[in-house]
C-alpha cells in the first residue's frame, strides 16, 4: 500500500510543440482509486507512463510511498499495470502469462503457483491456465491481463483504459467485477479512462482532464453535480448538461436569467446581483429537470423536436426559445414532434458560468458535495 | 404456469422468384479453376526437381536407354554414389554447409539487433541507413570479386572459410536487416512494456519476449540467408583454390563430366536447400495459432 505524488510534471514529446502535460500536480491516497478522465489527446495517458516509467518528464517529480522514482525503470518502481491492448504474452500459457513478474522477481515456484492459483480463483481463470491466449477470448485475455497485476503485491496498480477494447455488455459487467475485486484487494490505483460513465462508477476520485492539465478533481458525485467549467459538465453524463445563453436581469431583491424575446425567465441566485446586465450561460442536467403537458406557474414553454424512448427512460430534445435543450423524463411519458411541453427548472439544480472563459460563478446557493 | 406468447411475426405473402443458383455455380468453377492452376504451377516446380532426382539415381545404362521411363523402375545409387566419392565433393559439401550455417549466425548476430533498431527507435538518419544498406547490393560481385580476393589475400584470409562467409553474410545482411526490421515492428510494443514493468531489462525484454514473437520471420530470414549462401557461385568461387563450396566445386569440375555425373551433382546441390527450408518451415507457420497481433 501506497500513496503516489505527482508534482508539476511536464512532458513534451519529441518533434511535438505542445505539452502533453502542463504542470500537472496530482496526489493519489494510499488506498485510493484515482481515475484520469479526459478526452483523446488531453494528457491522462502520459501522465500514467510517466508514473509507470515508460516516459520520462521534462521536469517535475514522482513519489511513491515517500520514494522519488521520477526517473528510475519501471521494475524498480514495484508497479503493476494493465495495458489496453491486454499485452498478455501470446506464446506463453495463461499461468506462464500470470506469473510472470513473479517469476522476474525470482519468487519460489510454490509460492508463484500458489498465488497464480489465488488470482486465477478470483478472476475465473482456473480451467484455462493451460492455454495459450490465441485460445482465449477477448474477456478472458483482459481477466488474464488483470490478474497478472494483481498477483505481483505491487504498491501501485495502473490501468490504462482496461476496459475499451471489450463489448458493452462484457465492459458492463466487467466494470463491476472490477470495482469489486479493486476494492478487495486495496491497492492504490490509477486508472485512465476517456469513457464517463466508467469513471463516475468506478473513481473514488475522477481527476478530469484538458489540454494536459487537471482541470477539476473531486469525487464524482461532486464532479457530476458541480462542474467546475462547462467543458466538465459538458463531457460527464449521458446527454451532457444543457447550456443555456442568457443576461442575468431583474430588480431589487431578485435576480432572474432572461433567455431572450419572450421565452421564460428562470431564477438565479442574488448571489449573482453583482452579473446583472451581463451575459452568463445557465447548466442544468437532463434528468432534474421537470417536464410537463400542462402549463404551470413559472414553467418555461419548449416545443419538442425529437422524442427518443430509451426503455428505461425517454430522451427529448426541445427548442426552448431558440435553443436547444435535452430532458430526460420518466419512461411511461409520451409526446411527439411538435408537442408543446412545460419545462420546469429549480434553482438549486442550475449552475452558472462565465460564457467567455466557460468557469463556474460563484453562487452560495448550491452548496459543494466536497 | 402460463407464458405470454410473443406478438406473431408477420410476414408478407406475396410470392418470391426462385433462388437464383446461377452465382454458386460460377463461384465453384471459378474454384476448380484456381485449383488447376495451383496444380499446374506446382508441377512446373517441382517436375524438374523430380527428373533430377529420377537421373541421379538411375544406372548410366538406363539414363542411356531410349525411350527414358518417367517412373523410377531400376533405382541405383551407382551413379551418386560415384558422384560423392569422387575427390573434393565431400569436402566442398561439408564447406557449403558449415558456411552457410556461419553465415545464418553471422548475419543474424549482426542483421536482427540493426533491425530492431530500425524497427523501435527514430533516430537522425534511419532512412539513410536503410537505403545506404542496399547500396552493398549495387555493386555486381564479379566487380567486388578481384578486390576481396586482393585483400583477403593481404589479410592471409584466402582459400578459407572465414573468408568465404565474411562475404556471404555481408551479402546477406541488407536483406536479413529489413525482413527483421519489419518482423519486430509487427512485435506490439505494449508487450514489451509490459515486460519491462513486470521486471524485465530492456535486453531481458528483448529476449524473453520479442525475439520468440519474431521467430517466424527470423527463420524466413535464415532460410534466405542460407540458401543465398548454398546458392551463391561466383564469390566462393573467386575466393577459393583448395577450400571450394559444392557449387564453386560442381562449376569447376562439371563441365568436363559426363552426363550422369551433372545429374548427380544438380541433386546434391538442390537436396540439402529442400531439406533446409522443410526444417524451417515449421517456424514460418505460425506457432502460436495465430497472427502476432
Amino acid at each position: 500500500m501506497a500513496e503516489v505524488r505527482m508534482r508539476n510534471l511536464v512532458k513534451t514529446y519529441p518533434g511535438g510543440s505542445t505539452r502533453a502535460t502542463d504542470d500537472v500536480s496530482l496526489d493519489v491516497d494510499d488506498g485510493e482509486f484515482m481515475v484520469l478522465l479526459g478526452p483523446s489527446g488531453c494528457g491522462k495517458t502520459t501522465l500514467l507512463r510517466m508514473v509507470a516509467g515508460l516516459e520520462l518528464p521534462d521536469s517535475g517529480q514522482v513519489v511513491i510511498r515517500g520514494r522519488d522514482v521520477t526517473y528510475l525503470p519501471p521494475r524498480e518502481r514495484n508497479l503493476s499495470m494493465v495495458f489496453q491492448s491486454y499485452a498478455v504474452f501470446p506464446h506463453k500459457r495463461v499461468r506462464a502469462n500470470i506469473g510472470f513478474g513473479l517469476q522476474m522477481r525470482g519468487v519460489p515456484r510454490e509460492e508463484i503457483t500458489r498465488k497464480v492459483a489465488w488470482a486465477a480463483d478470483l478472476l475465473q481463470l482456473a480451467p484455462y491456465l493451460e492455454r495459450y491466449p490465441s485460445q482465449l477470448s477477448g474477456g478472458q485475455r483482459q481477466r488474464v491481463a488483470v490478474a497478472r497485476a494483481i498477483v505481483m503485491d505491487a504498491d501501485v496498480l495502473l490501468m490504462d483504459e482496461p476496459l475499451s477494447n471489450l463489448d458493452a455488455m462484457l465492459r458492463l459487467s466487467f466494470r463491476a467485477e472490477l470495482k469489486r475485486l479493486v476494492g478487495e484487494i486495496g491497492t492504490t490505483t490509477l486508472y485512465v479512462t476517456h469513457d464517463q460513465a466508467e469513471a463516475l462508477s468506478l473513481g473514488d476520485r475522477i481527476a478530469v482532464m484538458r489540454d494536459g492539465a487537471i482541470v477539476q478533481c473531486d469525487a464524482p458525485i461532486a464532479v457530476y453535480d458541480v462542474p467546475a467549467s462547462e467543458f466538465v459538465g459538458g463531457f460527464l453524463g449521458s446527454p451532457p448538461m444543457n447550456f443555456l445563453s442568457g443576461t442575468l436581469a431583474g430588480t431589487n431583491g431578485t435576480v432572474e436569467l432572461d433567455l431572450g424575446e419572450g421565452a421564460a425567465r428562470l431564477p438565479a441566485p442574488a448571489a449573482l446581483a453583482g452579473f446583472r446586465g451581463q451575459a452568463v450561460r445557465a447548466g442544468v442536467r437532463a434528468e432534474t429537470i421537470g417536464v410537463s403537458h400542462e402549463q404551470r406557474p413559472g414553467a418555461a414553454r419548449c416545443v419538442v423536436e425529437v422524442f427518443e424512448p430509451l426503455g428505461s427512460a425517454v430522451l427529448i430534445t426541445a427548442d426552448l426559445g431558440g435553443q436547444r435543450i435535452k430532458v430526460q423524463a420518466p419512461a411511461t411519458f409520451r409526446a411527439d414532434p411538435g408537442d408543446e411541453l412545460w419545462l420546469s427548472l429549480e434553482q438549486d439544480n442550475l449552475r452558472w458560468y462565465d460564457p467567455d472563459s466557460g468557469a463556474a460563478l460563484a453562487t452560495s446557493a448550491p452548496a459543494t458535495a466536497s | 404456469m402460463s407464458t405470454v406468447a410473443p406478438a406473431p411475426l408477420l410476414l408478407s405473402d406475396v410470392e418470391l422468384p426462385p433462388v437464383d443458383r446461377a452465382p454458386l455455380r460460377r463461384l465453384r468453377r471459378r474454384r476448380a479453376m484456381l485449383q488447376a492452376a495451383c496444380i499446374l504451377v506446382t508441377l512446373f516446380m517441382g517436375f524438374p526437381v523430380y527428373l533430377i532426382a529420377l537421373a541421379a539415381f538411375s544406372s548410366r545404362q538406363t539414363l542411356n536407354a531410349f525411350p527414358k521411363s518417367l517412373l523410377p523402375t531400376e533405382v541405383s545409387t551407382e551413379t551418386i554414389s560415384a558422384f560423392l566419392s569422387s575427390t573434393g565433393v565431400l569436402p566442398a559439401f561439408l564447406n557449403s554447409i558449415m558456411i552457410g550455417l556461419a553465415t545464418l549466425v553471422l548475419a543474424l548476430l549482426i542483421g536482427a539487433p540493426a533491425g530492431y533498431a530500425i524497427a523501435r527507435f527514430v533516430f537522425r538518419g534511419r532512412d539513410t541507413y536503410q537505403l545506404a544498406m542496399l547500396l552493398t547490393r549495387a555493386l555486381p560481385i564479379v566487380v567486388l570479386a578481384v578486390p576481396l580476393a586482393q585483400l583477403f589475400l593481404t589479410a592471409g584470409l584466402y582459400d578459407t572459410i572465414l573468408a568465404v562467409t565474411l562475404v556471404h553474410a555481408a551479402l546477406a545482411l541488407p536483406t536479413t536487416i529489413l525482413i527483421t526490421a519489419s518482423v519486430f515492428v509487427s512485435v506490439p510494443r505494449d508487450l514489451e512494456e509490459a515486460a519491462q514493468l513486470f521486471g524485465c531489462t530492456r535486453a531481458q525484454a528483448f529476449r524473453r519476449i520479442v525475439v520468440p514473437m519474431a521467430l517466424p520471420g527470423i527463420a524466413a530470414s535464415a532460410i534466405f540467408t542460407f540458401v543465398l549462401s548454398w546458392n551463391e557461385v561466383l564469390a566462393a568461387a573467386v575466393l577459393t583454390l583448395n577450400n571450394r563450396t559444392l557449387p564453386a566445386q560442381v562449376l569447376t569440375s562439371l563441365s568436363d563430366s559426363p552426363l550422369a555425373f551433372r545429374f548427380a551433382g544438380g541433386f546434391a546441390l538442390v537436396l540439402p536447400a529442400l531439406l533446409f527450408i522443410l526444417l524451417m518451415r515449421r517456424y514460418l507457420l505460425n506457432m502460436w495459432g495465430s497472427t502476432l497481433r
